[in-house]
């Protein structure tokens, strides 16, 4: 049995990991940055698990506020009696266009995703090294492969992130950490609602299953729905005059 | 947040298919505001969940799926209205709990059952899912989250039940579940020689077993006219059933779209009689797994790919006892002299009506067929129509697509009292669906 923090369980793809951990059994602990929601997903892990209501805790953490992380992992470290596993799918997402257009709100995304993101990782990486090590399973994105129009600067964030993944991957796996960079293609959730959806979409349940796998077997990159790997070898491979003519 | 170009959405028969999007979004209450239809998991045949012409948009309830408490006590389970019948089934009955009625296939939500007032083959037990049903909150046109039940806003409850999404967006549902001895079924199947014995063969069975529905060969005639096969349940005990827990069906994908004709007349009858004629013994009796007794077509993925691009329709009424033994009969005639050709053809008696004001049933005789989209169609719908309204009797909303609006209003005196309800919660009239306008008189 694991004892996995998630930042980010309320929504998407985390609400999917979450359900998938509780099911089988797992001991959870929520963090997210609004305390109602944060709740209504506890209360909907217990129910899916078959555990007693107020079994999973539950502590407020905002990407936004990196002043709060240290607080909020303590608060499950001393809830769970010691945490082996931290799954952070939380982040901010916006179309290129809205970046462009709002340069304040690009700036608030960037900090969030790559800056606080990595702070919030490496408070998690320092607690699970001094209880030996364990899990660490972020998601990043496809958007971080190759620098593409549609996705320039959430695209550069989570190049930002993958290669901080990698890094302490090489750095700390001997030390018993366990690194995953989690590399979701275009999934059906409601961070993509509105968008067109394109071949080869997958759904939240799909790549749930795909990370918990990986959880498990501690591969260290994951790419899902899996055929978006060889999409990505694609892409990566194009020539620049390719990529300057295609909107992908 | 208007939808990319071209998108289209459709009905589980994927007909009629009309332009539209869906808006999807974890926060419910949100994306409901000011969208005129919530939409569950498609599963309703026709349009019922489809935005009226120059709509559009309407709101996906899936991702909006939490379990928000559970009552071991009362059997109360409570959940936003997005939550799936297959979360329901594959995480409760494990541990010896299950919806009170289901409909025929799990790929639905607790919206969508509450929309529909959706029964099963327990009807003449337990009545409709709205029968069970604690609390509702809805939002409603204005804006305002409501909470109605049996006890508080009467009114809107009892239109909410059965009343097709009209009502308001449905945010959350709570509602009692059943203990079950076991997970399994005790199953016993009969061949029946003709409708009028399969009439009388549903009645009897009625009594003592709380499951009852039967498969008819609607190809048959004179003499045979209505034979089939009758199908009775009920949980296995503890003891009868097997230790082991029913695994989970493999599940096959219908990959394409099949010609039309696959599902044409001569292929429906070389089926039927086999299907009736691989009945040997008259009578057999068995433990047989939930999902088959329960789901049989959730096992065939996109299975309603199988009767090609144009689609299907389903046309499901009920024709009510005060017509007689023999209404059943002259329901099946015109559908043979019309040589309308059903692959499924299902056959149930209801029990009394529920608390939904336009809930589908009503004590009598309900038939389920479904058709193949031809251009006979429409004629077809319209020849059945006209025998059930001689009969008394009326349709199912969830399966219709065809029905012509005065059909509708003969076979629908409640129609008036329930849009009396709906103009007092929506008097500028902000809430509708492709269906409402065609059936109801809405404006688009």
């Amino acid at each position: 049995m694991r004892k996995v923090v998630v930042l980010g369980a309320t929504k998407g793809m985390g609400r999917a990991v979450a359900r998938r951990l509780t099911e089988r059994g797992d001991a959870l602990f929520l963090l997210g940055h609004e305390a109602d929601d944060l709740n209504a997903s506890a209360r909907d892990l217990e129910v899916r698990g078959g555990r007693g209501a107020g079994s999973i805790g539950t502590a407020t953490c905002d990407l936004e506020r990196p002043e709060g992380f240290a607080a909020a992992l303590e608060a499950a470290d001393a809830a769970l009696g010691g945490f082996d596993t931290v799954v952070v799918t939380a982040g901010l997402f916006a179309t290129q266009d809205r970046l462009e257009a709002e340069p304040d709100f690009a700036r608030r995304l960037l900090t969030a995703d790559f800056a606080n993101t990595v702070v919030f990782c490496e408070e998690a990486r320092r607690r699970l090294l001094a209880h030996g090590g364990g899990t660490l399973c972020v998601f990043s994105s496809v958007a971080g492969e190759r620098g593409r129009k549609p996705v320039v600067l959430y695209g550069a964030a989570k190049a930002g992130l993958t290669h901080y993944l990698e890094g302490i991957d090489h750095k700390f796996h001997d030390m018993g950490l366990r690194v995953i960079c989690v590399k979701p293609g275009f999934v059906r959730t409601g961070m993509t609602a509105g968008l067109p959806v394109p071949p080869f979409a997958g759904e939240p349940d799909g790549v749930a299953r795909d990370v918990v796998r990986a959880i498990d077997r501690g591969r260290p990159v994951v790419y899902a729905p899996a055929i978006w790997r060889w999409i990505m070898l694609v892409i990566r491979m194009l020539p620049r005059f390719v990529m300057r003519k295609i909107g992908f | 947040m208007s939808g990319p170009k071209g998108e289209t959405l459709s009905g589980w028969g994927r007909a009629p298919v009309v332009p539209g999007h869906e808006v999807r979004s974890e926060e419910l209450a949100l994306i409901a505001d000011g969208r005129p239809l919530s939409r569950g998991l498609g599963r309703s045949y026709g349009d019922s969940s489809l935005p009226a012409p120059r709509d559009l948009e309407v709101v996906s309830t899936v991702l909006a799926d939490r379990m928000l408490s559970f009552d071991a006590a009362s059997g109360v389970l409570r959940a936003e209205a997005g939550l799936s019948l297959d979360d329901i089934y594959r995480l409760f009955l494990p541990r010896g709990w299950f919806v009170p009625v289901t409909p025929g296939t799990k790929f639905v939500t607790l919206g969508g059952m509450v929309a529909a007032d959706v029964h099963g083959k327990n009807h003449h037990k337990f009545g409709c899912f709205g029968a069970h049903v604690t609390e509702l909150k809805l939002r409603v046109a204005d804006g305002r989250v409501v909470t109605c039940s049996p006890t508080i806003e009467r009114d809107l409850f009892r239109a909410t039940i059965g009343g097709m999404g009209l009502t308001g967006h449905i945010l959350e549902v709570a509602f009692k579940m059943v203990p079950v001895p076991s997970p399994w079924i005790w199953q016993e199947s009969e061949r029946m020689p003709n409708i009028e014995a399969f009439v009388a063969g549903l009645k009897a069975a009625s009594a003592d077993w709380p499951m009852t529905a039967g498969w008819i060969d609607c190809l048959s005639r004179g003499r045979n006219m209505g034979r089939g096969i009758l199908l009775k349940g009920r949980w296995a005990t503890a003891a009868e059933a097997p230790a082991r827990p029913p695994r989970p069906k493999r599940r096959f994908t219908i990959p394409f779209d099949f010609p039309q004709f696959v599902l044409g007349p001569l292929s429906i009858r070389a089926f039927n009689t086999l299907f009736y004629w691989k009945h040997i013994p008259r009578v057999r009796r068995a433990i047989v797994h939930p999902e088959s007794t329960f789901y049989p077509l959730d096992m065939l993925w996109h299975w309603n790919r199988m009767y090609g691009r144009r689609g299907l329709t389903q046309h499901q009424c009920v024709l009510p006892n005060e017509a007689g033994a023999g209404a059943a009969r002259r329901f099946l005639e015109v559908l043979v002299a019309r040589g309308g050709a059903s692959f499924l053809c299902v056959i149930k008696d209801c029990g009394p009506e529920g608390v939904g004001m336009l809930s589908f049933p009503r004590p009598g005789i309900s038939i389920a067929l479904d058709i193949a989209v031809r251009k006979d169609t429409p004629a077809l719908i319209d020849a059945l129509n006209e025998c059930v309204i001689k009969e008394g009797g009326r349709i199912y909303l969830a399966k219709d697509a065809f029905t012509r609006a005065e059909h509708f209003r003969a076979m629908e005196p409640r129609l008036e009292a329930f849009q009396r309800v709906r103009r007092i919660w929506d008097p500028d009239g902000k809430l509708r669906s492709a269906q409402s306008v065609r059936l109801f008189g809405d404006h688009p």
